[in-house]
């Protein structure tokens, strides 16, 4: 077991606690430089999708673990930054400026999704930014001049300061840099004020007041935030998939960021990251083991859907905190093998259950 | 003479038909402890919840230092230095001890969300400055041993002094406590007891509390109100409130229900 002996206060504001974080961390940099040399290009894509959704999943992780506010309506935002983006660049603003201004639109719209969130709560909101969710998908649909409608829309090559970022292994550096700084933005904010005040929010709405805590400003400050990330990954995602259709950000899609979210493990960054790195592993599996089932159950429609519906009822009864939870107990069997008991994390799994979503 | 420290003035408050205050009105000077006592019912919370504006008033107002509080957000008045804690506690279950006291901090904070992101050298200071500040009220307390430990897991005596430290925190003047001593055992109760007495003495901070172990209000308070169905009974020290045949009344039932 590893114990940190503690002398000064700054031990425990700084991002890594000892040097074991240091090591893991710093190899883990490591590994994702190194990753275009050791995965195929097909990997390697899929590596950068999952840069991209744990970006969206950073900014709900951040509404929904953090602050308690389900958004049920996420996509929209993604929308929002992925049409921003396309427009921006066909009318040629260079990307450097047309991804915080895609950052700063959908975080406007985070503000304004987020005003009932100052009257409602739990399932209520979540109802409500489930409306806003379809109302963008149909606004996206009908303001044809913009969003190119049903066909959809085509982006240009993406070039900053004259290199191009279509190529496979440059996009991934993009992604992974642009992801990195979003994870540390939020690190920021979760070990300052701010994010105490998120925490104080969830837990409990009337003695978050009277600690001189505004709600308002602060439920305000989270939808923008979240909006704003997932913005951000919209415009990331126009640019890997290039062409882009309303349907690609409908309401399964909201549904999906937040099943990612909570496989993950609600309340944790890691969890953010966790949940998509393991949502398209498991759709590897998927594409591959189909083949290896009977014809009948392989080629069915619909498997993939059952099959993280599945793994969700697992995730729920199992390990309500997520993989991130099993990464915990894994880790922490390790550090004190062999007195690892089983009901070690037993306290924190029965108040996990259900306080979420009050 | 000085102005009093809080001033309720003809207090009322009523939800629906029932009239949960009627008509109160008291003064709690700098540096005393002052109590409120009553039979269920008697609307001693409501008027916690009233000085702390999470209500309301129908008519009448609260005053904290010449200033009209009642008709602030909750989160100004507390930030004009007014802690509270709850009768049912109201920890932020998911976050540790240490968390919990540093949201106290969250009032003397100046820095913004943005300068958070980027944790910049001032939000920086502030924090070591906050858990500086947070850690003479864990020592004040004794609360070293639960610092890391989550409010969740700890027992109820715990909880309820960590809801009081939380509140220190904030370095209050006036500091609302909603039953210190419930759920307490015996000897918790009496470190309450001196805990209360050191927070108006070594502290300098203003007590309004409800409280209905008699013993413990006798032991701190320097004033004593008693209310019963929402309005005041009578004010005075504890053992003329102890005395007041309309307490003893209140709580025991009179002659003629007998």
């Amino acid at each position: 077991m590893h114990f940190i002996f503690k002398t000064r206060y700054e031990q425990d504001i700084s991002l890594f606690k000892h040097s074991g974080q240091v090591f893991w961390y710093a190899a883990l940099a490591l590994a994702l430089v190194a990753a275009p040399w050791l995965l195929s290009e097909y990997a390697l894509s899929q590596f950068t999708f999952i840069g991209i959704y744990a970006i969206v999943c950073l900014g709900l992780m951040l509404l929904a673990g953090f602050t308690g506010q389900v958004s049920l309506g996420h996509a929209g935002f993604l929308a929002m930054g992925a049409y921003t983006e396309a427009w921006l660049q066909a009318n040629g603003w260079p990307f450097m400026i047309s991804l915080p201004m895609a950052a700063l639109v959908a975080g406007v719209t985070g503000i304004i999704v987020g005003l009932p969130a100052l009257r409602v709560k739990g399932l209520y909101l979540s109802i409500a930014t489930l409306a806003f969710g379809f109302i963008i998908e149909e606004v996206v649909v009908r303001a044809e001049h913009i969003t190119g409608g049903n066909a959809g829309r085509q982006l240009d090559k993406l070039m900053i300061a004259g290199i191009d970022f279509d190529d496979g292994t440059n996009y991934y550096y993009l992604v992974t840099f642009i992801a990195v700084l979003c994870v540390l933005g939020v690190l920021n904010l979760l070990r300052s004020p701010t994010g105490r005040a998120f925490v104080a929010i969830r837990d409990s709405e009337v003695s978050a007041q009277s600690m001189g805590i505004n709600l308002a400003h602060y439920k305000t400050v989270a939808f923008a935030l979240s909006a704003a990330l997932a913005g951000i990954a919209g415009a990331l995602y126009a640019h890997k998939i290039r062409i882009i259709t309303p349907d690609q950000f409908g309401f399964l899609q909201s549904i999906e960021l937040l099943m990612m979210v909570v496989i993950g493990g609600l309340g944790s960054i890691q969890g953010a990251i966790f949940g998509p790195a393991f949502w398209f592993v498991v759709q590897q599996v998927i594409v591959v083991g189909k083949d290896w089932l009977p014809p009948g159950l392989g080629q069915q429609t619909g498997l993939q859907p059952t099959i993280f519906g599945f793994i969700l009822i697992a995730i729920v009864l199992f390990e309500p905190m997520g993989l991130y939870g099993r990464w915990l107990k894994f880790r922490t069997f390790l550090e004190i093998f062999p007195f690892y008991r089983k009901g070690m994390f037993k306290r924190q799994k029965s108040y996990m259950k259900s306080e979420r979503m009050k | 003479m000085t102005t009093p420290m809080l001033q309720a003035v003809n207090l009322s408050v009523q939800f629906g038909g029932l009239k949960a205050v009627n008509d109160v009105s008291f003064d709690v000077w700098p540096n005393e402890v002052f109590s409120l006592i009553g039979p269920n019912g008697a609307g001693k919370t409501t008027i916690f919840n009233l000085i702390s504006a999470l209500y309301r008033p129908t008519s009448g107002e609260v005053r904290f230092e010449s200033e009209v509080i009642s008709r602030m957000p909750p989160h100004v008045v507390a930030r004009h230095g007014i802690a509270r804690t709850f009768q049912n506690i109201e920890l932020f279950e998911h976050a540790t001890v240490l968390q919990n006291l540093l949201v106290g901090r969250h009032c003397h904070r100046h820095t913004g969300w943005v300068q958070d992101l980027l944790f910049t050298g001032s939000v920086r200071r502030a924090e070591l400055e906050f858990r500086r500040q947070v850690e003479e009220v864990i020592e004040f307390l004794d609360l070293q041993h639960y610092r890391e430990s989550m409010v969740a897991g700890l027992p109820y005596g715990v909880r309820k002094v960590v809801e009081l430290a939380r509140a220190l925190s904030m370095r209050p003047r006036l500091l609302l406590l909603d039953e210190p001593s419930s759920g307490l055992n015996t000897e918790e109760t009496e470190d309450m007891g001196f805990w209360i007495e050191d927070i108006k003495q070594d502290l300098g901070i203003t007590v309004i509390m409800v409280e209905h172990d008699m013993g413990l209000v006798s032991r701190v308070s320097d004033r004593v109100l008693a209310l019963n169905l929402g309005e005041v009974l009578t004010l005075g020290t504890p053992e003329e409130v102890q005395a007041h045949p309309g307490v003893i009344e209140a709580y025991l039932g009179g002659v003629d229900d007998v």
